[in-house]
C-alpha cells in the first residue's frame, strides 16, 4: 500500500509546488488570465481511469489479505487476527485442536479463562509458542477494546457478545497488552505489560501454578460461559 | 398600505431579544428540572435536567420572538415587521433575531470564532495533561471531561463552520436572490447554536462526561449527569442541520436568478448543496439515536443495554450511519471553496467543472455506504468486511477529481498567490496525507494496529483541522471585503499562514507516529518511552494555538482597530456576489439580476459580464 501511496502523494505535491513556483504571478506584474481552457477531455478520462484502477488494486489487496488471513486463522497459521464476531467460530469448534482464551474486559482491567484447564481464571496471560489459540473476547460492563500490539491482534469486547478470532503466537518473548477503546476514567491505565509468549512446557507449568493461587478465589466464580450478563449499569456515578 | 389600517388593526408587540430570552431560559431549566425530579423514575435527576435543558432552549428561542409570528398570524393580528433587511441598521440588529441573510453570516461567523477559541483552550489543556505520561498535571477525570468538551465544541464548529457563515451569506449573493427561501428557519438554525453551547459548557458543572465525541453506549449510560449536556446539545446541532439543509437546498434550487442555469452554478454553492443533502439526511438519525439515549438514562428504557435485551451494536451504527456522512458535511463546503477560489485566482475558467460536480455527488453518495468502517474490530458482521473496505477505498475516486480539477486549474495558469491562496494550497497538502492516511485505516489487515489509535486520531485532523479549517481561513481572508467591508491585513495573513501551516504539521505528524507505536487515543497516561515524543507535540500544538491568536488578532485588527475600507472588488473576481457594490446594499440587488455568463470565464476575448444587474430587459422589475 505505501509502495503506492508516496508516488501518489510525491507527484501531487510536486505538481501544487511546481504550479505554484513556476506559474505563480510575480510581483508588480499585471493580472493576466490564464488560457481560456475548460479542461481536455483525454486528461480527465486518464485521471479518472488511472484512479479508479489504483483504488481497485488496493481494495482487492486489502481484500485478499482479509480472506486469507481469515483462511489461516481458521488453521491457526498466522499470527495476524482481528476480532470477527461469533458467526465465523462455528466450523472451527467442530475439529477443535485449538487452546481456548477468554478474554473478559472489565473497568479497567483485563482477566483471561481457561476452559481446557477447568476455567481457571488469571490477572495476566501467558501463551505457549506456535501453537492456535481461539480467543473469545467479552466484556462485564461497557465497550472495551483487546488490543496485543506485539501479536498484531485487537478485537472490541462488547458485553454480551462473544467476539472471535484466532491466532498463533511465532516467537517467544513479551507482548503489552492495551485497552483500544474509550471506557472511561482510566482507559489508559489499562494496560499489562506482562503478557509473555513461552514454550510449551513453560505455558503447562506457568498454568498449573496459576491454578494453584486461584484455586479459591475460583470457587466464587460463575461457571465458564461464552460470555457473561453484567449487573444491570448503575447510572449517575 | 394605508396609513388608517395599521390604526384599526391590532399589533403585537412583546419586547423580544437576548434579555426576554435569557430570562425565559433560566425560568424553563428549572420548571424542567422541577417537572424531572417531580415525575422522573430515577432519582439520579437525568429526566430533570434533560428537561430543563429542552425548556430552557424553548424558552430562550421564544424569548428571542421565534413564536411572534407564528402567533400573531394565528391570531390575525398584525405582526411588527420584525427584521425586514431595509428597516434594520445599527449595531443592535446582530443581537437580534434578525431575517437578514447577511446579519446570520455576521453572527454566525461571530459565534463560530468564539467557539472555537474555548475548543482551541481545550485542545491545549489535553496536550498540557500529556507533558507527562500519567495524569499528574491535570487529573485523569477532568483529562477526560476536557477531551469529551474539546471534541464535541469542535464537532459543533466545524458542521456549521463554512455554511453557516459563507453559506448563508453568500448563496443568495451568488445566485442573485435577495434572501434565503424561508428567512425564519435560517434565523432558527443560527439561533439553536449558542443555546447548544452553551448547554455543552454546563457539562463542567456536572463534571463532564467521559465518551469523546462518539458517545458510546453503554458508556454513556454509565456516565454522570454531564452525559444530558452531549445529549441535549448535540440533537439542537442536528437540527441546526436539518433546517439549515431543507433552507439551503429550496434556495439553490428555488431562487436562482433568471439565467443562472446549473451548469453556471459556482461550484461553492454545489458544495453547499451538496453538503445540505447529507445534513438533511443524516442528521434525523443522530437524533433519534440520541433520543434512545435519552430514553435509556432517563425513562428505563433499554436500547443500548444488553443486559436487558438491547445492543451496544444499536448505537455505534445509528452513530456511525450519522457520523461518517458528518465528516462530509465537514469537508464538502471546503472543497467548493478551494475549487471556487483556485478558478478566480488562477484566472481561467475552472478545469473540468463538470467533473467537479460529479466529484462532489460521488462523494454525497458514496458517503453512506462505509459507515461500518469505523466497526472493522467490533466484532459485527466481518462477512460484510470486504463490501466496506471496497466501498470507503472508492470514495478516493471522486475525491480525487476534486484534486484533478484543482489541479489542471492552476497548471499553466498565471496563480495569483494570495494569502486566502496559500492557504488553498495549504489545504491540498494537509488534505492529501489525511486522505491517504484513511486509506490505510480503510484497509482491514492495517486497521488491526491503528484503529482506535493515535493514527486514526492524527488521521481525522489532517482532514478536519488541515482540510476544513485551512479551507475556512482561506474564506475569511476572501471575502472578508465582502462581508465586512474591510481588508484583513495581508503581510500578518502571511505570517499566519506560514505559522499555522509549519506548525499544525509539526503537531499532527509525530502523532501519526505515535499511533504506529502502539498509543491508543484519548488517554491520559501512555507508555512511558514516548513522552519525547508528546513533549515535541505539544510544543507544537502551543505554536499552533498562538497562530490562531495571531488569526484572531488580524481580525479584530482589521475589522475594529485599523480598518482599511476595501475597495468594491479586491480580488477582481468575475462572480456575481463581487458586482455589488460595497457594503452590500440591504436589498442585494436594485433588481433581479440577469445571468450572461458562468462564473468562470476568465480570458475569453469576448467573455460577457456575468450579469445585467438592471434585471430582465423590459420586466417591470423586481417585486
Ligand atoms: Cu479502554
Ligand atoms: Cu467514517
Amino acid at each position: 500500500m505505501t509502495a503506492l501511496a508516496i508516488p501518489v502523494f510525491t507527484g501531487v505535491v510536486v505538481l501544487v509546488l511546481y504550479s505554484a513556483i513556476f506559474f505563480r504571478r510575480r510581483a508588480g506584474e499585471p493580472l493576466y488570465d490564464g488560457p481560456p481552457v475548460y479542461g481536455g477531455a483525454r486528461l480527465q478520462l486518464t485521471w479518472i481511469v488511472v484512479s479508479f484502477v489504483l483504488v481497485l488494486v488496493l481494495a482487492l489487496l486489502g481484500i485478499t489479505t482479509l480472506v486469507s488471513s481469515q483462511a489461516a486463522q481458521a488453521v491457526g497459521a498466522s499470527g495476524r487476527a482481528i476480532g470477527s464476531g461469533s458467526e465465523t467460530g462455528s466450523p472451527i469448534k467442530e475439529t477443535n485442536n485449538e487452546l481456548q482464551v477468554q478474554v473478559i474486559a472489565q473497568q479497567w482491567y483485563f482477566t483471561y479463562r481457561f476452559p481446557d484447564y477447568g476455567g481457571v481464571e488469571t490477572t495476566h496471560l501467558e501463551l505457549p509458542v506456535g501453537v492456535p489459540v481461539e480467543f473469545h473476547v467479552t466484556s462485564l460492563d461497557i465497550i472495551h477494546s483487546w488490543w496485543a500490539y506485539e501479536l498484531g491482534v485487537k478485537a472490541d469486547a462488547n458485553p454480551g457478545v462473544d467476539n472471535q478470532f484466532h491466532a498463533t503466537p511465532q516467537r517467544t518473548g513479551s507482548f503489552t497488552v492495551r485497552c483500544a477503546e474509550l471506557c472511561g476514567i482510566w482507559h489508559g491505565e489499562m494496560a499489562d505489560t506482562e503478557g509473555r509468549v513461552v514454550s510449551g512446557s513453560d505455558f503447562n507449568s506457568w498454568i498449573k501454578q496459576q491454578q494453584a493461587t486461584f484455586a479459591e478465589i475460583g470457587k466464587s466464580l460463575p461457571s465458564y460461559a461464552p460470555s457473561y450478563f453484567p449487573e444491570p449499569l448503575t447510572k449517575g456515578t | 398600505m394605508a396609513v388608517a389600517d395599521l390604526t384599526t388593526e391590532r399589533r403585537l408587540s412583546i419586547p423580544t431579544g437576548i434579555p426576554t430570552g435569557v430570562l425565559l431560559a433560566i425560568t424553563g431549566y428549572f420548571a424542567g428540572v422541577w417537572l424531572g425530579n417531580e415525575f422522573g423514575l430515577f432519582d439520579d435527576q437525568n429526566t430533570g435536567i434533560i428537561l430543563g435543558y429542552v425548556f430552557a432552549t424553548a424558552g430562550f428561542l421564544i424569548g428571542m420572538g421565534f413564536l411572534n409570528h407564528p402567533l400573531g398570524r394565528l391570531l390575525g393580528w398584525r405582526l411588527d415587521p420584525l427584521g425586514e433587511a431595509d428597516i434594520e441598521v445599527g449595531l443592535g440588529r446582530y443581537f437580534r433575531l434578525s431575517l437578514d441573510h447577511k446579519v446570520i453570516g455576521i453572527q454566525y461567523l461571530v459565534t463560530i470564532l468564539t467557539m472555537l477559541f474555548f475548543g482551541g483552550v481545550g485542545a491545549m489543556v489535553i496536550r498540557t495533561s500529556l507533558l507527562s505520561p500519567t495524569p499528574t498535571i491535570v487529573p485523569a477525570g477532568n483529562y477526560l471531561s476536557v477531551v469529551g468538551l474539546h471534541s464535541v465544541m469542535m464537532i459543533f464548529i466545524t458542521s456549521a463552520a463554512i455554511v453557516g457563515p459563507f453559506g448563508n451569506y453568500l448563496v443568495p449573493l451568488m445566485i442573485g436572490s435577495r434572501r434565503m427561501a424561508f428567512p425564519r428557519l435560517e434565523a432558527l438554525s443560527f439561533w439553536l447554536v449558542p443555546p447548544a453551547a452553551v448547554i455543552l459548557g454546563a457539562a463542567t458543572f456536572w463534571g463532564g462526561f467521559p465518551t469523546g465525541w462518539t458517545g458510546y453506549a453503554p458508556l454513556s449510560e454509565q456516565a454522570g449527569q454531564g452525559m444530558d449536556s452531549y445529549i441535549v446539545g448535540f440533537i439542537l446541532i442536528g437540527l441546526a442541520l436539518i433546517t439549515s439543509g431543507v433552507n439551503m437546498l429550496a434556495t439553490i434550487i428555488a431562487l436562482r436568478a433568471p439565467g443562472l442555469t446549473w451548469a453556471r452554478l459556482p461550484i461553492f454553492v454545489w458544495g453547499i448543496l451538496c453538503t445540505s443533502i447529507l445534513g438533511l439526511l443524516a442528521a434525523p438519525v443522530l437524533a433519534a439515536a440520541l433520543v434512545m439515549l435519552a430514553l435509556d438514562r432517563s425513562a428505563q428504557t433499554s436500547f443500548f443495554l444488553a443486559s436487558n435485551g438491547g445492543s451496544n451494536y444499536l448505537w455505534e451504527n445509528l452513530f456511525w450511519f450519522f457520523g461518517h456522512p458528518e465528516v462530509y458535511i465537514f469537508i464538502l463546503p471546503a472543497f467548493g471553496i478551494v475549487m471556487e477560489l483556485a478558478a478566480h485566482f488562477a484566472r481561467r475558467p475552472l478545469f473540468g467543472y463538470r467533473v467537479g460536480v460529479v466529484g462532489l455527488f460521488g462523494v454525497t453518495l458514496l458517503s453512506w455506504f462505509v459507515w461500518q468502517h469505523h466497526l472493522f474490530v467490533s466484532g459485527i458482521a466481518p462477512v460484510l468486511r470486504p463490501f466496506y473496505m471496497l466501498s470507503t477505498e472508492l470514495i478516493s475516486v471522486p475525491t480525487g477529481f476534486i484534486f484533478l480539477v484543482v489541479l489542471g486549474t492552476l497548471w499553466r495558469s498565471r496563480v495569483w498567490l494570495t494569502v486566502p491562496m496559500l492557504f488553498c494550497l495549504g489545504f491540498l497538502f494537509n488534505f492529501l496525507i489525511g486522505g491517504i492516511t484513511g486509506v490505510y485505516l480503510s484497509d482491514v489487515p492495517t486497521d488491526v494496529t491503528l484503529h482506535g489509535s493515535y493514527f486514526s486520531m492524527a488521521h481525522f485532523h489532517y482532514t478536519i483541522m488541515g482540510g476544513e479549517i485551512f479551507a475556512f481561513a482561506a474564506a475569511i481572508y476572501y471575502w472578508f471585503p465582502r462581508m465586512t467591508g474591510k481588508m484583513l491585513n495581508q503581510t500578518l495573513g502571511r505570517i499566519h499562514f506560514w505559522w499555522m501551516f509549519i506548525a499544525f504539521n509539526s503537531t499532527f505528524f509525530p502523532l501519526l507516529i505515535a499511533g504506529l507505536l502502539d498509543m491508543p487515543r484519548r488517554v491520559s497516561a501512555y507508555n512511558p518511552g514516548l513522552q519525547f515524543l508528546n513533549q515535541w507535540v505539544t510544543f507544537s500544538a502551543y505554536l499552533l494555538f498562538s497562530s490562531m491568536i495571531l488569526f484572531a488578532a488580524n481580525i479584530i485588527y482589521s475589522w475594529f482597530i485599523q480598518p482599511v475600507p476595501a475597495v468594491a472588488n479586491p480580488w477582481r473576481a468575475r462572480s456575481l456576489e463581487w458586482q455589488i457594490p460595497t457594503p452590500v446594499p440591504a436589498r442585494n440587488f436594485e433588481r433581479v439580476p440577469l445571468i450572461l455568463a458562468g462564473p468562470y470565464d476568465y480570458g475569453l476575448p469576448n467573455a460577457k459580464p456575468v450579469a445585467d444587474l438592471r434585471g430582465l430587459v423590459g420586466a417591470t422589475g423586481g417585486s
